[in-house]
């Protein structure tokens, strides 16, 4: 009998989640870095990067949203038997994930509020290339300039224009991981 | 068998914290509100850097703790013991060969790389706290970017005094955006805080996580004509001779008898052992 539902998790609970944790902080402090992070084997179409993600940040607290890209039984029954993650629509999501067709329209996601701009989705986009080229950024965590494959930029630029508040992202391929917080200024 | 989960925190309890870690890399200077939790030490010990540095630690790091600059004070000994313990990660009291530091009230004298990561201890972690009690209202004018007050507090200093009398914990604007309490540092050390290394606030006792990305532009609060001046000593370290570091003011008898030495003991420590 194969599993493949309970299988693919971290295989060292505490260590596993510690390196992913710390290459996703990278990635969200250094925008335009990429991190290598191929700790988690979930069911297909998931990347490992996005699963362990995933498994790293999720659990019983964190509503998710899955996009119909990846709104699969396979890696529904894996996520929920790995963290117990609530499966809900995407304005009650604390984080969600798929591609970015299918994740748009972006503005249905919780961008914070105010008082509490913290209170903001994260958004885990599937990529089928992710490389250190394309759109130019700027803003914290990045030095003079960085450039990241994003896979659009007016969304990027509407996101910014709301600042404090809005929606930050993760982009994953493969074992690659990439993070845009919310303050990065997006250019052509 | 090790009796602790890697880095004393449960599982839950580090995805709580990173997640706050990750929203306050996301939005530079804004309090993330966080569960903190009981530690096995008193709160004003350190317990938000502790429970941090805990959630950002791996097997692999190399760590440093330092209190006022110093590895050797109580607080900084306990601290790292108890990493030692609870992580079995590498420890150093050498500025350069850490990856992850954690301080209380300093920032090394050693410029920070893009591979390590400061963790300050914060005891009230409101810049607006004591100018305004109420949480409701401090939350409020973050909201409304109405940092008037601050301005009139620091305006008030020039009034009384001439001159911007406040020496440390000096309010800083981050990316142009929150006004945020650096921790009660020197503002000798204020424009050490625009670093190309990742800096983590954590307020055990407040429940606050904040951060300062690298790169991010952080500007101490002043006025055209009282411009902010880092200022220090006009000594030179008694012991090294470094004229550019900050220095602790050591009294060594009952006759007012006292010398200048730099607050970073590792700094002043290499220094010595490059002249030797």
């Amino acid at each position: 009998m194969t599993t493949p539902q309970l299988d693919g998790g971290f295989a060292n609970l505490s260590h596993d989640a510690a390196h992913a944790f710390r290459a996703a902080l990278q990635a969200m402090a250094r925008p335009g870095r990429i991190e290598m992070l191929a700790l988690a084997r979930p069911p297909a179409p998931c990347s490992q990067a996005a699963g362990a993600l995933i498994l790293t940040l999720c659990d019983s607290t964190t509503p998710l949203y899955l996009a119909p890209s990846h709104d699969q039984p396979g890696l529904r029954e894996w996520i929920t038997f790995h963290t117990s993650a609530p499966i809900v629509r995407p304005e009650a999501a604390m984080f969600a994930l798929g591609t970015w067709d299918a994740l748009s329209p972006v503005d249905r996601f919780a961008i914070g509020t105010s008082a509490y701009p913290d209170r903001a989705a994260t958004l885990i986009v599937e990529m089928t290339s992710l490389a250190t080229k394309g759109a130019s950024l700027r803003g914290p965590g990045i030095k003079d300039r960085a450039q990241l494959s994003l896979p659009e930029i007016a969304a990027f630029q509407d996101n910014r224009r709301r600042f404090p508040l809005g929606f930050d992202c993760y982009f994953t391929c493969g074992d690659r991981l990439a993070g845009l917080p919310r303050g990065a200024i997006v250019e052509g | 068998m090790n009796a602790y989960n890697f880095a004393y925190l449960d599982e839950q309890t580090k995805r709580m914290i990173r997640r706050a870690i990750l929203k306050g890399v996301a939005v530079p200077g804004y309090q993330v509100p966080f569960a903190s939790r009981e530690m096995p030490m008193p709160y004003g010990w350190g317990t938000g850097g502790v429970q941090v540095t805990a959630a950002c630690l791996v097997p692999e790091d190399r760590l440093k703790v330092i209190d006022q600059g110093a590895d050797d004070t109580t607080n900084a000994v306990s601290i790292r013991k108890f990493f030692q313990k609870t992580a079995q990660v590498a420890v150093t009291e050498k500025t350069g060969e850490a990856t992850i530091i954690q301080t209380r009230h300093r920032i090394p004298e050693q410029a920070m790389t893009e591979d390590q990561i400061l963790v300050y201890q914060v005891p009230i972690p409101e810049p607006l706290r004591f100018l305004e009690p109420s949480e409701v209202e401090t939350r409020k004018m973050h909201a409304l970017e109405d940092y008037g007050l601050m301005h009139v507090k620091l305006y008030e200093d020039i009034a009384r005094h001439g001159e911007i009398a406040t020496a440390y914990a000096y309010p800083v604007k981050v990316e142009g955006r929150y006004v945020m309490d650096p921790s009660p540092i020197p503002k000798f050390d204020n424009p050490k805080l625009e670093s190309s290394a990742l800096q983590l606030f954590g307020a055990g006792r407040e429940q606050r996580i904040y951060a300062v990305p690298p790169y991010t532009r952080v500007v101490s609060l002043d006025f055209e004509d009282h411009p902010f001046d880092p200022s220090k000593a006009p000594h030179p370290c008694a012991l090294c001779g470094a004229e550019d570091s900050y220095l602790d003011e050591v009294i060594t008898d009952d006759a007012g008898s006292r010398m200048f030495v730099c607050s970073d003991t590792d700094y002043c420590a290499s220094r010595r052992e490059d002249a030797a």
